[in-house]
């Protein structure tokens, strides 16, 4: 159905992030009203590596997906700027999208992936609003395809993916078959500034919107938050006079 | 509240967030050395026109962005809170690519328009002269026709970019006196009889040089006139109503920058036990300036659109948005450097250097008195 010498569809998902984080005053979530959204920095780098891929002439297609309210589609606009080809807006609002998590955005994209025939789909390692770093893998296992995470490198060999991850002991080399899902690192690249003229053609591009429920998705959150809290305010520290004295209030504070 | 997105489309927000990811990431951590060391920054300029800066409101065929006066002001507005100095000549570098695009022929739009698009080469706009600034139409540069050449002679004043750019539109005397009697000419660098004069020392605008142009029996090829003789005047004013609402968005990008940095400031420093932001006169001076900012932008933005439009008002309202603007923006900028106190003095505060460079845009592309002149003797003359 498609030729293995190349990918045919390259699936991203560009998240957007709160620029700015208030808590609550009751402590239940952070101030979403009227705060400014820009899409998350990795998945940016997401963004820029599927348009290279295609660039490159190894894909065919990008399409861009973005799950939440009607202001994810300017994020989705964004990358269709960068050079994605059509966006897909999963529509999630109100009580639905404060409860939507890695798990539940997941299911939704590998429902897509199958609906959508994709060979490849590449997110940001992690949104850095929630640092949960979980959807990409969530997603690999749903659909049971292999998984690149961290990715600092990405090439395309065949029906193959060599995919450089960074890892806490260095670079870790893998070599993944197609289907895969591959999250993207800070280094995988430098994105690019989308320029007036793609903006402009942007406007042209096809959004899709579709729900959840099309999907067959159940977003039924399996979490409930407890609580928000801001970091304790930073204590004034003490100054003491001698050795022994700091050895003390370390021992007084339970820190030795 | 400040916000500059409010009440712009999905398209204009996209343009003006490339235009502000560019400012911070590629003109910010050098705006203090370009000032200081008089850079003038070809190599981000040219990166800017690869996204499309070089000839934002020129026409896609010649390689333009083909957007709006609101887009453009939009854009040079963002661009401002990186440097003000390098986002004013690149509006006046658009001024001039707009001049030859519009009122050149095919002919002209071809041979310039896509250098200047991609700032593959530079413009210089020359209408001021020693001797006639405020009365431009009184300019003495004469182009004398000999057969199918202009041989030019005279100097020009002031010219941003001049003796560093590659393509100069001249206004210059083809015929009898007043503004009926002046052309424009496209002239190239290079062309025997041009000559620049030396670097002038500014108090700001340093990441452009400025010089006189000198012509000595210059010779021109007719075709690069611009137009028909005695239109010269007349294209000359119309690029700069375009050029005023662009200096004007400057002026805004730099105010808007400093209502941020002094309200960071405020929030900041102690004094008397608390943070100046607990001092009412300095809350009340801080709300005076942000509803100028407010106002300012307002003004601008409505002179775009009317301008966009070919309204009746366009003119007056150019000359309008620039006298109001440049002025409230500036002493917004110099408010804000007032509230920063001894720092503000610093040049390792970057509010000196908006207060410098936009302290000028109340003198060219016509005085903020001229703009009184314009603006009087419309009303007066209105029916």
């Amino acid at each position: 159905m498609h030729s293995n010498r190349y990918c045919n569809r390259i699936i991203v998902l560009p998240f957007s992030v709160l620029l700015e984080i208030r808590v609550k005053p009751d402590n239940s979530g952070v101030v979403t009203d009227g705060v400014k959204h820009s899409m998350n920095p990795f998945c940016e780098i997401a963004v820029e590596e599927a348009v290279k891929l295609k660039e490159k002439k190894l894909i065919k297609e990008v399409v861009a997906v973005s799950c939440g309210p009607q202001q994810s589609q300017e994020t989705i606009r964004t990358a269709l700027a960068m050079g994605a080809d059509r966006g897909i807006h999963v529509e999630v609002a109100g009580k639905d999208y404060e409860t939507l998590g890695p798990l539940q955005v997941s299911k939704i994209m590998a429902a897509l992936a199958k609906k959508e025939d994709a060979q490849l789909i590449i997110l940001g390692k992690q949104a850095i609003d929630d640092d949960c770093n979980q959807t990409g893998q969530m997603t690999a296992a749903l659909l049971d395809w292999p998984q690149g995470t961290f990715a600092s490198e990405v090439s395309l060999d065949g029906d193959k993916v060599k995919v450089v991850r960074e890892i806490d002991g260095g670079l870790e080399t893998i070599k993944i078959s197609t289907p895969a899902v591959l999250t993207a690192d800070l280094r995988l690249n430098t994105p690019r500034y989308a320029t007036l003229p793609n903006i402009m053609k942007a406007k042209k591009k096809k959004i899709a919107n579709v729900k959840p429920a099309d999907l067959g998705v159940d977003l039924t959150s399996r979490l409930e938050v407890l609580k928000v809290e801001e970091p304790p305010q930073r204590q004034a520290g003490v100054k003491v006079e001698t050795v022994e004295d700091l050895v003390g209030k370390l021992k007084e504070t339970g820190r030795i | 509240m400040i916000c500059s997105s409010y009440g712009l489309t999905d398209e204009q927000k996209e343009f003006q967030k490339v235009a502000f990811d560019f400012a911070a990431n590629e003109m910010a951590p050098h705006m203090a050395e370009w000032d200081q060391k008089e850079i003038f920054p070809v190599e981000t300029m040219r990166k800017a026109a690869q996204l499309g800066f070089g000839g934002i409101y020129v026409q896609p065929d010649v390689g333009g962005s083909g957007l709006s006066r609101l887009d453009t002001s939009v854009i040079f507005e963002a661009l401002s809170t990186g440097c003000v100095s390098t986002t004013a000549y690149i509006s006046i570098h658009n001024m001039c690519a707009w001049m030859i695009d519009t009122f050149g022929n095919n002919e002209q739009r071809e041979k310039f328009c896509p250098d200047l698009c991609l700032m593959e080469k530079f413009a210089s706009y020359c209408l001021t002269e020693p001797g006639s600034g405020s009365d431009a139409a009184s300019l003495l540069t004469t182009a004398q026709r000999k057969g199918d050449l202009y041989i030019l002679n005279g100097s020009k004043a002031f010219i941003s970019g001049g003796g560093d750019t590659d393509i100069y539109v001249v206004m210059c005397r083809t015929g009898g006196k007043g503004p009926k009697g002046i052309s424009c000419l496209v002239v190239e660098k290079g062309t025997p009889g041009l000559s620049f004069g030396k670097k002038e020392k500014k108090v700001g605008w340093n990441s452009q040089p400025t010089r006189a142009v000198i012509f000595e029996d210059c010779a021109v090829p007719v075709i690069n006139r611009l137009g028909e003789e005695g239109q010269g005047f007349g294209i000359a004013m119309k690029g700069l109503n375009g050029g005023r609402i662009n200096i004007a968005s400057c002026s805004l990008g730099a105010a808007h920058a400093c209502v941020q940095l002094a309200r960071d400031h405020l929030l900041v420093r102690k004094q008397f036990g608390e943070t100046l932001s607990n001092n009412q006169f300095l809350q009340f001076r801080l709300a005076e300036m942000a509803t100028k900012l407010v106002a300012s932008r307002l003004l601008v933005r409505e002179a775009a659109t009317a301008l966009q439009d070919g309204r009746p008002d366009a003119v007056s309202l150019c000359s309008m948005a620039k006298l109001f603007v440049t002025d409230e923006c500036f002493n917004i900028c110099n408010q804000a450097l007032q509230m920063h106190g001894g720092y503000g003095y610093l040049k390792d505060y970057a509010v000196q250097q908006f207060v410098r460079d936009i302290r000028v845009h109340q003198i060219l592309e016509g005085t903020n008195e001229v703009m009184r002149m314009i603006i009087s003797r419309n009303l007066l003359t209105e029916l």
